[in-house]
């Protein structure tokens, strides 16, 4: 554990004086997979899958494909923010410290962090949602009102870009010359056709089987939006589009939004409270149908918008 | 001093904070920056997984032949922020390809003086 702390220290360092950026964002890719050993350590495989799809791997894409638009060198200048920047970073790592002189140990069960609802969910769940994986249960039940807002903010982000970088360009510059790249590349284009259907096949997988083990609707999705992107990587974006046309994703992902707060409105609809699944019936029953229900909303936002991020980053002419 | 070992983690997460807080303030590139605010996003998750350990505990998966369970609540606040996290990074990133685009440029000092109101230069030709 101490020399994965010092390695995403040395990482992060290393970030803050680097110019080229590119190398930057490779090592933004490697301090995520750092993360990912560190979560799997402090108990969060759920997360570790997470931040392996998402930080370590869209992120870096989507960050990348931004680079070839705004360009890869950084601009040395003496800037005379440094020194203030240094000394209002210092000043707040040392109040962070002395505020932590009183914090719990870590590790100790004890900690009031630990306390409240937290043993009510390791001790209640399963006789209430009857399913191993507690964590998909609080995401998914317990705490369905905030998975809904989190749902919801992917997409708005989506809108977002497509508002700000969708439809026509004020300065149409070149094209990509991503698609000819594709004949040359003959490794990763058989790699590329052997690790695709493979990864779309683990997408559903992890969706189903994350009840009883790490995985859910954010996992399948990003692990469902990353096969696409590798598929746009190595064959084209052009190919992508006419794969899973933008249109389309747009649909999923605004049915997958739908799918979820649907729920909520249908169980309001046979008279209990929003989003609680014992309208479906009795418990666990009716807790697990609608843990489905909304695990495949969240599944399909997430992938459509994954895929739809890449081809409008990708898919964007240089200016 | 063996009291403040159990405190070392979170240190470490200060270390990682304060880099991201000092590329985001010290660094001129848009770019850099959203990696900047990155890298003090993940350190605060790593701060929430840090703070819901359990020690001599297993992941929260309920199996038969365990007792001691890590917390589950801070996974599933954490695991939709990463989700959250891209989402708002892709809107970071489109915002400067746009700026790009518009005015050529991502680098705070060649931005700014193209920002302030263009007032002074219009007004002398009138008066």
């Amino acid at each position: 554990m101490i020399g994965l702390l010092a390695a995403l220290a040395a990482i992060a360092v290393a970030v803050a004086f680097m110019r080229d950026l590119l190398v930057v964002a490779m090592l933004s890719s490697i301090f995520s997979f750092a993360c990912c050993a560190l979560f799997v350590l402090f108990d969060a495989p759920d997360v570790a899958f997470t931040e392996a799809c998402i930080g370590a791997g869209v992120s870096t894409v989507l960050t990348l494909a931004a680079l070839r638009l705004t360009g890869r060198q950084e601009r040395r200048s003496g800037r005379p923010a440094t020194a203030i920047a240094a000394m209002v970073a210092t000043v707040c790592g040392l109040a962070l410290v002395y505020g932590s002189l009183d914090l719990p140990r870590f590790g100790d069960p004890r900690a009031p962090a630990n306390g409240h609802v937290a043993p009510h969910y390791l001790t209640r769940s399963e006789g209430e949602i009857g399913i191993p994986n507690v964590v998909t249960s609080v995401l998914g039940s317990y705490r369905g009102y905030d998975t809904l807002g989190e749902t919801v903010v992917v997409f708005t982000a989506a809108l977002g870009v497509l508002l700000l970088i969708g439809g026509a360009q004020a300065r149409p510059g070149k094209r990509g010359e991503a698609p000819a790249r594709a004949d040359r590349d003959v490794v990763l284009r058989a790699i590329a056709t052997l690790f695709v259907p493979m990864t779309l096949f683990l997408a559903p997988y992890v969706q189903f089987h994350g009840a009883y083990s790490p995985g859910g609707g954010f996992q399948a999705g990003a692990i469902l939006g990353g096969a696409l992107i590798l598929y746009g990587l190595v064959f084209g974006v052009e190919r992508l589009n006419r794969l899973v046309p933008e249109a389309v994703l747009r649909v999923i992902a605004t049915l997958g939004v739908l799918t979820y707060g649907g729920t909520g409105l249908v169980t309001l609809a046979l008279g209990k409270g929003f989003l609680d699944y014992d309208a479906f019936g009795t418990r666990p029953v009716g807790q697990q149908i609608g843990l489905t229900v909304i695990e495949l909303g969240v599944f399909m936002t997430v992938g459509a918008v994954m895929t739809l991020l890449f081809q409008r980053f990708a898919g964007r002419g240089e200016a | 001093m063996k009291d403040l070992v159990g405190l070392f983690p979170y240190w470490a997460v200060a270390l990682l904070m304060m880099t991201g807080l000092y590329i985001v303030i010290a660094q001129g590139n848009l770019v850099k920056k959203l990696i900047g605010l990155g890298i003090f996003q993940v350190s605060v998750f790593v701060l929430y997984i840090a703070m819901g350990v359990v020690s001599g505990g297993t992941p929260p998966i309920l199996e038969t032949g365990f007792v001691t369970y890590s917390n589950p609540l801070p996974s599933v606040l954490i695991l939709t922020a990463i989700v959250v996290g891209v989402a708002t990074l892709a809107v970071g990133l489109a915002l400067a390809v746009r700026i790009r685009e518009s005015f050529g440029t991502v680098e705070e000092d060649e931005l700014l003086p193209l920002t302030e109101p263009e007032a002074p230069a219009d007004a002398e030709p009138h008066a």
